[in-house]
Order: structure tokens, then C-alpha cells, then sequence
């Protein structure tokens, strides 16, 4: 097919895309993005390969992102014409041969499907599409996916093609209605006009700090300068966020189309995304994604015609949380070390090369393309009044579902870590979650009625930030927790400034002390004033939010530091400086079982007689507590 | 011209000008240790930081960087600032408990050390204000030294921390250093070390001293197009 200049042309190339989107054959797609690739989905694309080969079938076998469910991975769908979406979960390689004897046969006795997919809503072209009804008899007790307590609460904007399409191939995203809102901006659209339905869309930015992307867009727009760049931040820094990672990865033109869109109502030409090296796959998809809009002239010169050009650069970073802020950022694209400067004069007004530079989020792009298909006002009316639209979050810890799920905002903590995560493993209560990252706080269980909303999640002291939800159970020690994320910050300070480089530096060290039995009294007070002034006095937000992991801990969790710090007790039993393993006498039976496991052998007692541990040589591994299976171990 | 008020007092400033520029030239002191007159400013050190409110908006803000703005309320000495600074010292001086110079900072604004800091043992007096790497930048032209690493391990040196090879050995970092760090040494019989680094000294013509290394003066040459040879004096003799 040649260049798309024509609305006749881009119906055209859906066409072209509906046919391996829903071929008239069976398909068989594997989810291969990360979370998919760590299972093992290539092997089982690779296997499903061989298999249909040997066997001669004709079958079409399609790669496509992720669904979210991480638990379920590698997961593999089926979709045969007139039949429900089948989706299997956990394929490994070993299945791959029943499954297709499953296919071929047409039954599902065998193997038992995770879910089924019987219709679904385009959301971009506005209609229905329903799978067919064929063996509906079969099918009972497979649920439907929006069934599934995972699935049910979920609204899938920016993830609306992951695991749907194939993101190596943009005819399948212009199956879905992808480049159409760019068709209609160019051909009907004013900037303004483009400028104000985002405005009334009311989207705030998805990379943290929520700023209002309309009134960014207008800055932008408005600043004096010929040259002009629109950026998008894929670094993604945050330990446990993967967001954006499974955005680039599953929809790269998504974000392609946003930014073209974006780029004509700021008056740019040229744009960068910003991907850290560490994303292999993401650099990958988004490079063939670039290469095959320009092929189609969806990038480049006079876009549809329109005289409007513009075309972008994919920059790989070298994978620092700093480099994720807007001007660290910026420094890296110039080829300079990333680091950050004083915002004063603001990047929209003085970017990169000192030029206007409008910078957001992969999922704030992502989000465009649905905004000026759907208009501004349908996009306000979803999720919660000043934080309008859905937010992806990727729900990590100690939960049951795993995976990335995308939400109305203005949903409660309670609903996600509950219905959606299915709440917490192995019976433990629930007792906090981070949100934000290392910007961001922890929230504790009392607080779990919370709607998450950008302004919510800031009162409570925390913030959105990307999206990382690290739920934590009553065997976290928060004052740990805490340590965890300065150790993280430590490293990751740019060390430009003094009170960022230093005093995250020196309250790592009063961290550590503490769980290691070493607090001293004041401790907490002198926390808290650091906390205070590192956030005052640092140059970016790096600095500024750095002491936030502490501070709501504290807020939250003061006992549990004066435990440590007073007792010397680690209340949760984590700090191994401060806890001790013993044997409860009246439970013990002697069974030998702790004696047997025990790494360093400290562990003595006749058979059937009440053993003991020696405390000295003990390294509080805690196994011999969880291989106990009389609970005779306890550990204070 | 803005106007604007610093500690309650109000003050006329060029357009353009830095919150500490109308500071210092209306006599109110805000004291810095990574500022120099001669250099872009970078807001590293953060002793400069002023509380402005404008608008009913209060923040802090990095008065070598900010601009005077017209109805700007500053306040340089506030609580918060105050904490910022004190701060800043104490860190100081944990990082460097060998410098003179942030000691004696410390003392004139009554700050004490902060027992219950890690004093390192490694960093010897260099506080990263990067005033050295700013003068070899911009002043000399040659770019010999630079930062590499993040956090704690961040340094000044040369490139690959080698000893770098453009330098010239003209110690214009030395000067500039506000603690003593960097150290440069004249054997009395014409060589010169820097940065790992040894140059030969080139000998005054007329009087006999050396002055300056041979690798400065044909840098200077070739900058300027003036014969080497014309070069070969030093300036108490020229
Ligand atoms: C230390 C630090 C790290 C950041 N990392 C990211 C990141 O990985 N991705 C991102 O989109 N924004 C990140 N941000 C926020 C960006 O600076 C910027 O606000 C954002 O990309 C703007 O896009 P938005 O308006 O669409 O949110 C980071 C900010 C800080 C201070
Ligand atoms: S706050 Fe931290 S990351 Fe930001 S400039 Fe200062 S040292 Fe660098």
C-alpha cells in the first residue's frame, strides 16, 4: 500500500488491518510483551509455530500486548470466526500441542479457558463488536472477561488496543479507528479547536504531577519561537512501574498519533520520545512503528494533505530515575548528562536548545487520539471531577491479581486492592500502599476508602505519580520500607545539589541505623526537619519529593519507628538486627523438620522432645518458622 | 526597572538581574559558596535560597537564578530559609569536616555540626560547587575537567577520572576553588603537577623565573596568534 492522503485511503488500510485483526481463518495470538516474554511467550509463539507447520493447519498466528493480568501469562487467545475470544492462561510450552488438539477437534474438555471475550466496544469507532455465539453450550461456567473481578471495574482507554492488536502492525491499528482523530484534526480542526477540546477533557498529566494538559499545550503553543518540539517521556523509572513500558510496547501508535496530533495544535515539527535503553522491546516496537507511519506518510510532509509536517525521533536513555524529569530530561536529548535545571523559566517557554518544548507522558498521549474522537465532554464525564479519565496503575506486592489494570479515577483504594487485586495472599491483612513511587507516600489501611484522585492521594501525602501501587501486608516493617526507598534515591540523586545528594544521603544512613538497632532518640524529630528542608531547598522534584517516603511513614506509622528506636523491637518482625526467633515449648513436637532445614544448623533437640535455637548463631532467616508446621515458631 | 521588596524594604532592579544582584547591590548580604560573579550561575548549593510571596503564593526559590520580578515580596533571612541554610552547612561539613572555609561559614551563622551525621572520610574539601569545571569551561576554553557519577559518587576530574589530557596547566580551577581543594604544585624547578598531570614550566626570559607552563603559553598562542616567543616573558618582567 503507498502513502494514506485520503479518507478513502485510511479506510482502505482498515481494511487491510480487519483482515488478520479478525481473519476469516482461526488465529491464535500469544501476548508477548514483557510481562508475556518473562513466562516464557516466545517459546510458546515459537512452539505454536512449529506445531502448525507440522501439522499443516492454516492458522493465523499473531503476536499482541498485554492484558494485564500477570498471573495468567503466558496467555494465549483463540478466535475463531462466529465464536467467542477464548483466552487461556498459564500456556507454557508443554500445552501448546493439547491446545492446538483442542482447536483442531473444537472441543474445550481439556484444557479450560481463563475467560471468554463475547463482544467488546470499539471505543474509537463507536461500536459493538460481537464474537458470535457458535458452542455457547459448551461454554458454561467459562466466564465472560467482564465478569472476572479483575476485568470488571476496569475501563480500558489507553490500554483499548493492548492484547487486542498486533503493535508490529499498523494496519490493525487503524482497524480500531487509529489515525482517524488525526484525520479529523487535520482536515476539520483548528490548533485551537484541538487545544480546547483537550481543555474541556479536562486531562491532567499522567507522569505525576497532573498538570492540566490543555493549559500545557497553550503555553506551549502561545510561546514565541519558530522552532517548536513536542516530547514524550517514556523513562519510567519508578521501581515496579511498568505502565508505560507496556504501553510502548503493546500500542506504540497510540502514542505516535497523540503526539502528531498534539504537534499540529502547538505548531511543532519535530518530536522525541524519550525511552529508557533498559526497554528493549518498547525501543523496538516504537522504532517499527515510526518507520511504518512514515512509510504511510502518517509521518513526514504534508500529513493528509493538510501542508502540516512533522516526524519523530526515538532518543534511548540511559535508564536514571533523574532523567525522568522535564528538564534532566531535556538535557539528555541535547547529549548532555542529564541533569536537572531550576524551572523558572518554564520548557514550554525555553525546551530543549532553549526552544518551546511541550513534554508529557505516554499515557497522557495515549489518550488524545480517544479525546478528539470522543469529544472533550465524554472524556470529562468519566472518573471523578477534577481528575477526569481513567488512570493506569500497575498493581504490584503483596496482592493476589498481579498486572496492570487501568481504572476510572475517583475509584477507592478499597476497590482496586480488593475487587480488582483480589485482595492480599495467604489470609494476611492488608496494612499499607505506596503509591507514587519513591515521590510518592504510603497510605495506610485506615485510609483505604480513599477515592484515587490526584488531589486525594496529595492530601493524604502521597501522590499519583506514574502509576506504581506497591501493596504491602502486616509483615511489612514500614521503617524498612522507608529504607528501601531512600536506598533507592540515594543512588539515583543526580548530586547536583546539596540538601538532594547529602541529606537523602545522611537520612539513609539514620534509616539504616534505625533498623538496625541503632536509632537514637530525636531521631524521629530530626527526620522530620531534614525532611522539611531537603524538600524546600532541592533544586528539582527529585529532591523535593524525596522525603516523602519517610515523612508519611512517619505520619502514619510513628509507633512502629519509636518502636525500633525505644524497644529495639521490630514491631512487623522484619529488621533482623531487632527480632528473634524462639520455639514455643507446649507447641513443639520435635518433629526435627526446622532442625533439618535450618541453613547454619542452629537448631538442636532430640527426636519428640522440644528443640531449641541458639540464639548466636541464628541469622533470623526465618525458615525454620515457615517450614514449622505446628506453629511453634514465633518470632518477637 | 522592577520593583520589588527585599526584607521589607523597597528596591528598584534592572531588568533582568537576579534576586541576589539587587540584593547585594541595595547592601543586603545572602550568603553563597557556588556563586561567582564571572560565571552562569547553577543553584548547587542552595545557601542563596529566599523566600518570595507573590499574590498571596509563597515558595522557596534560588536567588542566584531567580529574576527580579515587579511586586516581588523576597524575604531573606525567614524561618524556612533559615532551616534551608543551616541544613546546607551541617551537610557541608559532614561531607567535608577537613574545610576550613564551610566551618568557618558555619560559625559566623551559628551553626554547629549535626552529631548525629556520617562524616565522610573520601571527599576531601570538594563540596561539588563546580565552580572549577564552569572557570575551565568558560573562562579558559578548554573543558579539561568534568563531573561524572550521580549521588554520592559524583566528582570532578578529568575525563574516564584520568588525568585529563587538554588541560594546560594554567590553575585557573585553584584560584577559583572556594575550599582548597584542588591542589596544583611547583617544584621551584619548572615543573608544575595538576590533576595527575606533570607540564614543564616555561622560564621568564628576563628574569629567569618559572611562570607558567609551555602548554598554556601555546594554547594562549594559538588563541591569540601571538608568537610563542613573544610569550616567553612573565608579567612582572613585560
Ligand atoms: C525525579 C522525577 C522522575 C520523573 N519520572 C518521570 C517518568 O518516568 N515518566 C514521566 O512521564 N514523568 C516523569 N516525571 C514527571 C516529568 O517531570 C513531567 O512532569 C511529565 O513527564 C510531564 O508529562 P505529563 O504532564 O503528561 O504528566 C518525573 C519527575 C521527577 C521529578
Ligand atoms: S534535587 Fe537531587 S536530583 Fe534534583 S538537582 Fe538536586 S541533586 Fe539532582
Amino acid at each position: 500500500m503507498g502513502r494514506i492522503r485520503t479518507l478513502k485511503d485510511l479506510d482502505l488500510a482498515a481494511k487491510k488491518g480487519l483482515e488478520t485483526l479478525f481473519p476469516k481463518k482461526t488465529k491464535i495470538m500469544v501476548g508477548t510483551a514483557t510481562s508475556g516474554i518473562a513466562a516464557g511467550a516466545l517459546e510458546v509463539y515459537e512452539e505454536l509455530k512449529r506445531e502448525c507447520e507440522k501439522r499443516k493447519l492454516d492458522i493465523h498466528l499473531s503476536k499482541t500486548g498485554s492484558m494485564g493480568m500477570d498471573s495468567l501469562e503466558p496467555l494465549v487467545e483463540v478466535i475463531e470466526p462466529g465464536k467467542p475470544r477464548l483466552a487461556y492462561g498459564k500456556v507454557t510450552k508443554d500445552k501448546v500441542s493439547p491446545l492446538i488438539d483442542q482447536v483442531v477437534s473444537g472441543s474445550i474438555d481439556g484444557l479450560k479457558p481463563a475467560y471468554r471475550i463475547d463482544d467488546e466496544d470499539d471505543l474509537i469507532r463507536q461500536e459493538k463488536i460481537t464474537y458470535g455465539k457458535k458452542i455457547e453450550a459448551k461454554l458454561k461456567g467459562i466466564p465472560k472477561i467482564n465478569e472476572l473481578p479483575f476485568y470488571k471495574k476496569q475501563l480500558r482507554i489507553a490500554l483499548r488496543n493492548c492484547g487486542t492488536i498486533d503493535p508490529e502492525n499498523i494496519y490493525e491499528y487503524i482497524a480500531r479507528g487509529g489515525y482517524y482523530s488525526l484525520y479529523r484534526a487535520l482536515s476539520s480542526m483548528t490548533p485551537e479547536q484541538i487545544i480546547d477540546e483537550v481543555t474541556i477533557s479536562g486531562l491532567r498529566g499522567r507522569g505525576g504531577g497532573g498538570f492540566p494538559t490543555g493549559r500545557k499545550w497553550l503555553s506551549c503553543r502561545k510561546a514565541h519561537g519558530d522552532i517548536k518540539y513536542v516530547i514524550c517521556n517514556g523513562d519510567e523509572g519508578d521501581p515496579g512501574a511498568y505502565m508505560d513500558r507496556s504501553l510502548m510496547e503493546g500500542d506504540p501508535h497510540s502514542i505516535i498519533e497523540g503526539m502528531v496530533i498534539g504537534a499540529f495544535a502547538i505548531g511543532a515539527h519535530e518530536g522525541f520520545i524519550y525511552v529508557r535503553n533498559e526497554y528493549p522491546l518498547a525501543v523496538a516496537n516504537l522504532q517499527k512503528a515510526v518507520e511504518q507511519a512514515r512509510e504511510l506518510g502518517l509521518l513526514g510532509d504534508d500529513i493528509f494533505k493538510s501542508g502540516f509536517s512533522f516526524d519523530i525521533k526515538i532518543v534511548r536513555g540511559a535508564g536514571a530515575f533523574v532523567c525522568g524529569e522535564s528538564t534532566a530530561l531535556m538535557t539528555s536529548i541535547e547529549g548532555k548528562a542529564g541533569e536537572p535545571r531550576a524551572k523558572y523559566i518554564h520548557t514550554v517557554e525555553q525546551g530543549i536548545w532553549n526552544r518551546p518544548s511541550n513534554l508529557n507522558n505516554v499515557e497522557t498521549w495515549a489518550n488524545v487520539p480517544v479525546i478528539i474522537a470522543r469529544g472533550g465532554k465524554w472524556f470529562a464525564n468519566i472518573g471523578a471531577k477534577n481528575s477526569t479519565g481513567t488512570k493506569v496503575f500497575s498493581l504490584v506486592g503483596k496482592i493476589n491479581n498481579v498486572g496492570l489494570v487501568e481504572v476510572p479515577m475517583g475509584i477507592t483504594l478499597k476497590e482496586i486492592i480488593y475487587d480488582i487485586g483480589g485482595g492480599i495472599p495467604e489470609g494476611k491483612s492488608f496494612k499499607a500502599v505506596q503509591t507514587g513511587g519513591p515521590s510518592g507516600g504510603c497510605i495506610p489501611a485506615d485510609l483505604i476508602d480513599l477515592p484515587v484522585d490526584f488531589d486525594s492521594l496529595w492530601e493524604a501525602g502521597s501522590m499519583m505519580g506514574s502509576g506504581g501501587m506497591i501493596v504491602m501486608d502486616d509483615r511489612t516493617c514500614m521503617v524498612d520500607i522507608a529504607r528501601y526507598f531512600f536506598d533507592f534515591l540515594v543512588s539515583e540523586s543526580c548530586g547536583k545539589c546539596v540538601p538532594c545528594r547529602e541529606g537523602v544521603y545522611q537520612m539513609y544512613e539514620i534509616l539504616h541505623d534505625i533498623c538496625h538497632g541503632r536509632g537514637k532518640k530525636g531521631d524521629i524529630e530530626l527526620l522530620e526537619s531534614m525532611g522539611k528542608s531537603i524538600a524546600d531547598g532541592s533544586l528539582c522534584a527529585l529532591g523535593g519529593s524525596a522525603p516523602n517516603p519517610v515523612l508519611s511513614t512517619i505520619r502514619y506509622f510513628r509507633k512502629e519507628y519509636e518502636a525500633h528506636i525505644n524497644k529495639k523491637k521490630c514491631p512487623a518482625g522484619v529488621c533482623r538486627a531487632l527480632i528473634k526467633y524462639s520455639i514455643l515449648a507446649d507447641k513443639c513436637t520435635g518433629c526435627g523438620v526446622c532442625a533439618k532445614r535450618c541453613p547454619v544448623e542452629c537448631i538442636s533437640g532430640e527426636r519428640k522432645k522440644v528443640h531449641i535455637i541458639d540464639q548466636g548463631k541464628c541469622i533470623k532467616c526465618g525458615t525454620c518458622k515457615e517450614v514449622c508446621k505446628f506453629d511453634a515458631i514465633i518470632v518477637e | 526597572m522592577v520593583n520589588l521588596t527585599i526584607d521589607g524594604r523597597h528596591i528598584q532592579a534592572e531588568e533582568g538581574s537576579t534576586l541576589l544582584s539587587a540584593a547585594r547591590a541595595n547592601g543586603i548580604e545572602i550568603p553563597t559558596l557556588c556563586h561567582h560573579e564571572a560565571l552562569m550561575p547553577t543553584g548547587s548549593c542552595r545557601m542563596c535560597v529566599v523566600e518570595v510571596s507573590k499574590g498571596g503564593r509563597t515558595r522557596i526559590v534560588t536567588s542566584c537564578i531567580y529574576l527580579a520580578e515587579e511586586g516581588l515580596q523576597v524575604n531573606t533571612k525567614s524561618q524556612r530559609v533559615q532551616e534551608v541554610r543551616k541544613l546546607v552547612l551541617q551537610l557541608l561539613m559532614a561531607r567535608c569536616p577537613e574545610s576550613e572555609v564551610v566551618r568557618e561559614v558555619a560559625k559566623e551563622m551559628g551553626v554547629n555540626p549535626e552529631p548525629r551525621f556520617k562524616t565522610s572520610k573520601d571527599k576531601g574539601k570538594c563540596i561539588l560547587c563546580r565552580l572549577c569545571v564552569k572557570a575551565c569551561e568558560s573562562i579558559v576554553g578548554v573543558s579539561a575537567i568534568g563531573l561524572s557519577g550521580r549521588g554520592q559518587t559524583k566528582k570532578v576530574g578529568g575525563p574516564f577520572m584520568e588525568a585529563p589530557q587538554a588541560c594546560i596547566g594554567c590553575g585557573s580551577c585553584v584560584y577559583i576553588c572556594p575550599t582548597g581543594h584542588i591542589v596544583m604544585e611547583d617544584d621551584g624547578k619548572g615543573h608544575r603537577e595538576i590533576w595527575g598531570k606533570t607540564f614543564n614550566m616555561a622560564q621568564c626570559r628576563t628574569c629567569g623565573r618559572y611562570f607558567a607552563p609551555l602548554e598554556q603559553l601555546s594554547f594562549i598562542s594559538k588563541a591569540t596568534k601571538v608568537p610563542l616567543e613573544s610569550l616567553m616573558v612573565c608579567t612582572s618582567c613585560r
